[in-house]
């Protein structure tokens, strides 16, 4: 018998505007020792479904309408909260995709690891605390002893999602839900993770649900994989059933999504639109103290018309020297030549003249957009600021922006919740490409986003990028995404250039061994070769 | 409802701003409405109070005495035998005048000072926020008597005084939502189009930072007219026969057990403004924040 057996559950939601139906009579079941992976875009209900079995939604508005869920035989759509808090934690147990803000800031690890488990187990302090220890020697922390008694933030991104892994863990749990666990995480830090939870799972004979949008991530670990989209369960099958016969075109779509391939490389010679030479950013120099050498001494060029990828782990000074070429932040030394021009000399007039030749596009479109401003306003500052349109023709550029982005018109009067991520992504575009700039940094444009929404952002900015004519620099930590849009690769490593050169000759011949480990971390890469 | 048509014709009927959306969402709002109202009612009362007034504002019937509500007084009479009614519209003359001017007194310098030294950062912020400690431990009766001693007493000054004290705190909300709203990329992305500090200030920073200032401002301006009422009570503010809804209501405080209308008719009007500016307080924020559910 399955471990959980999830039958006909439907979840409303009771709105201003009726009710909705976020899950819509779905079915499926996890096995003991066997990883089922649920995959679907935002908003398809993959995650109401499982918080619905906890009995985690708020209710009202949500209402679990219909449906069974066995539990080693008991309902637990029909359990009291009572009866649910005793499952929730110690049979169940869940892991979330942000580990910083599920982690309480003013706990310390160990705390936080332990109380599960005085609270569930009844046992001391002292027998619990030596548990915690044993289990995060176990999840892959180095020196437990001295990390235990430290707080939250003074761990990493990945570090934080193993305490997470631990904490859910450490009543020994039957089942697993892990929603989205590797989303915020870099590409090499989701395949440790995703190596540990397939090993702790094969080790401990449990069952884990594995919630995600991107079906390349649980390519390696997946044995079974429910495709949900829009509340509605599409396919179900085991994994080579869905990677090799997808059934369904909502399943083909996600595949045809993954991004795969590297751009044709155009060899006519072009001349050197951005000479970047031994530029340094350090932050935090002065008084004797060691300054961070967020950027240190890196020298590139990026062609007219070319579209340069930057590839790094976070803290690898990508994103830095995005905004270093583009003066958001101070730099300590080095040039950067712009067409010629010293772009680190400019003040005033010069720099405003400068700014409009140079855009950014930034990788949270819910942080980027002044949530005051209407998609109009947005559009239409840059136009005026810099006199590429006046008052009078203002509404035709705004309009004009909005058709090339692929934005329908009548949204212009918009503001920016009112958008999704991928739509509020191509007003972004829509503003940097208002000025009329030559060259572009995209720091992780679709990093945020869901993989189809993914795809189709990349297509737009490429088409973009050749009616505009533009010169870019692309940062992502996916080297998958970047060989897709890049025709040249840079990869770094603290701050240093370690290797460059086209999509194809980094995938095929990696000089570098850090290279190599990035190449291997890209999920699914067996499958998708 | 995509077709070039009818986007047009969107366009053409809605307005541009900010303030233009939220007068649209504030129109919505019929217990802002309401505020609104009443608050525009009292001013226009306070105005046109020389016309209005049943009695001239120093007519005493000594005869008379402290009366209740009659047919020739509607809301009584004081111990001097002044009619209520007419205390009551030249008190609102000075209680709302000094209840708007010193807080939008205190707006414009505190929403000013607040922003330049969140948005400037460094040394200019330790610099203009210590001189607003410095103002904090300042005794404020000090600072007000010194004032009047100085420059004599005189209402525009009084104004002056209490929004010079008033700002402080305005200040410090300001620069608290700057420092936080100015990490965001939406004001990086603004710098890279090449927008002026002062721009950014105003189009970006200030609209975001609008919602705990209007909370904040409508609880100034009540808390206002009751320190009037106190400097008044202390000599320092307006003097008799000149009255203010303040000094009515400390008047009518004393007196409470014989004749309760002066307590009671002085204190609706300052609570009916209070409840007013309140509604239309919480309207205007609502109205401002476009993610609201007004739409």
């Amino acid at each position: 018998m399955a471990l959980l057996s999830v039958r006909d559950l439907q979840v409303d939601f009771t709105t201003r505007n009726g009710r909705v139906t976020a899950v819509n009579k779905i079915s499926f079941d996890v096995e003991s020792g066997k990883i089922t992976a649920i995959i679907g875009e935002s908003g398809s209900g993959k995650s109401v479904a499982c918080y619905s079995l906890l009995g985690l939604l708020p209710s009202p508005p949500a209402s679990v309408e219909c449906g069974t869920a066995l539990f080693e035989g008991r309902d637990l759509l029909a359990m009291s909260e009572a009866q649910l808090r005793e499952i929730r934690g110690r049979d169940i147990a869940m892991i979330f995709q942000d580990p910083m803000t599920c982690l309480n800031p003013y706990m310390t690890v160990g705390d936080q690891l332990v109380e599960p488990l005085v609270y569930h187990g009844k046992v001391s302090k002292a027998v619990a605390r030596e548990r915690a220890l044993e289990l995060l020697g176990e999840v892959g922390m180095r020196e437990p002893a001295a990390t235990i008694d430290q707080y939250p933030h003074q761990f990493s991104g990945g570090m934080r999602q193993r305490v997470m892994i631990a904490m859910a863990l450490i009543n020994e749990p039957k089942l697993l839900i892990a929603d989205e666990p590797t989303t915020a995480l870099d590409v090499t830090i989701q395949a440790q993770i995703l190596k540990l939870v397939a090993e702790l799972q094969h080790k401990r004979n449990i069952g884990v649900i594995f919630i995600s949008h991107d079906l390349s991530v649980v390519a390696d670990i997946a044995d079974e994989i429910v495709v949900m989209e829009k509340g509605q369960l599409v396919e179900r099958g085991d994994r080579a059933a869905i990677f090799e016969r997808a059934q369904h075109p909502y399943t083909r779509k996600l595949l045809d999504a993954i991004p795969a391939g590297s751009k044709a490389v155009s060899s006519e010679a072009r001349d050197d639109l951005i000479t970047v030479s031994h530029l340094c950013t350090w932050f935090g120099q002065g008084r004797g103290r060691e300054p961070l050498r967020a950027v240190d001494d890196v020298s590139f060029t990026i062609q007219r018309g070319e579209v340069l990828g930057l590839v790094g782990e976070s803290g690898s000074g990508k994103s830095t020297i995005g905004r270093s070429l583009l003066r958001l932040v101070p730099i300590t030394s080095g040039e950067v030549l712009f067409d010629g021009t010293d772009v680190t000399a400019l003040e005033g007039v010069a720099l405003k003249q400068m700014r409009r030749r140079m855009q950014m596009i930034f990788q949270d479109p819910y942080a980027s957009l002044n949530p005051r401003m209407s998609v109009y306003d947005a559009l239409a500052e840059p136009l005026l600021l810099h006199g590429i349109e006046s008052r009078k023709t203002v509404e035709q550029g705004v309009l004009k922006l909005m058709d090339d982005v692929g934005l329908a018109r009548a949204f212009v009067r918009k503001y920016p919740h009112e958008f999704s991520g991928g739509q509020r992504q191509r007003i972004a575009i829509g503003r940097a490409l208002a000025t009329r700039p030559e060259f572009v940094v995209a720091d992780e444009p679709v990093s945020a986003l869901d993989v189809t929404i993914q795809a189709q952002i990349l297509d737009l900015m490429l088409e973009l990028g050749r009616e505009y004519g533009l010169t870019m620099l692309f940062v992502s930590h996916d080297l998958a995404v970047v060989r897709h849009i890049a025709d040249r690769i840079l990869v770094l490593y603290k701050g240093k250039v370690v290797e460059q050169g086209t999509g194809e000759a980094l995938f095929e011949r990696p000089q570098q061994e850090y290279t190599r480990q990035l190449l291997q971390s890209i999920p699914g890469r067996l499958l998708l070769a | 409802m995509s077709t070039v048509a009818d986007s047009e014709a969107v366009l053409a009927e809605q307005g541009t701003s900010l303030w233009q959306d939220a007068w649209r969402r504030l129109r919505k709002n019929r217990l802002a409405l309401f505020g609104l109202c009443v608050l525009v009612f009292f001013v226009l009362i306070a105005i046109l109070t020389p016309w209005l007034a049943p009695y001239a504002h120093d007519a005493q019937d000594l005869d008379l005495g402290a009366a209740p509500p009659s047919a020739a007084h509607w809301l009584g009479t004081d111990i001097f035998g002044r009619d209520l009614l007419t205390q009551i519209m030249y008190g609102g003359r000075i209680s709302l005048a000094v209840g708007f001017v010193a807080t939008a007194v205190a707006l414009v310098i505190g929403v000013t000072w607040g922003a330049v030294a969140g948005y400037v950062g460094g040394r200019v912020d330790a610099v203009m926020m210590r001189l607003v400690d410095i103002l904090y431990a300042l005794p404020f009766m000090i600072f007000i008597v010194l004032l009047m001693v100085v420059f004599g007493r005189n209402l525009l000054l009084l104004f002056l005084a209490i929004g010079a004290v008033e700002w402080l705190t305005m200040a410090r909300i300001m620069r608290g939502q700057v420092q936080s709203l100015r990490q965001q990329e939406f004001v990086e992305a603004a710098i890279s189009l090449g927008l002026s500090p002062a721009t950014i200030v105003r189009r970006h920073l200030v609209p975001n930072a609008l919602g705990p200032i209007i909370v904040y401002t409508t609880l100034t301006i009540p808390s206002v007219m009751l320190l009037e009422a106190f400097l008044s009570f202390l000599g320092l503010g307006v003097q008799p026969p000149a009255t203010s809804w303040g000094l009515l209501i400390s008047y009518g405080a004393e007196t409470m057990e014989e004749y309760p209308w002066l307590l009671i008719f002085p204190g609706a009007a300052l609570t009916l403004t209070l409840f007013a500016l309140n509604f239309f307080g919480d309207g205007l924020r609502d109205a401002l924040d476009v993610r609201g559910s007004g739409d």
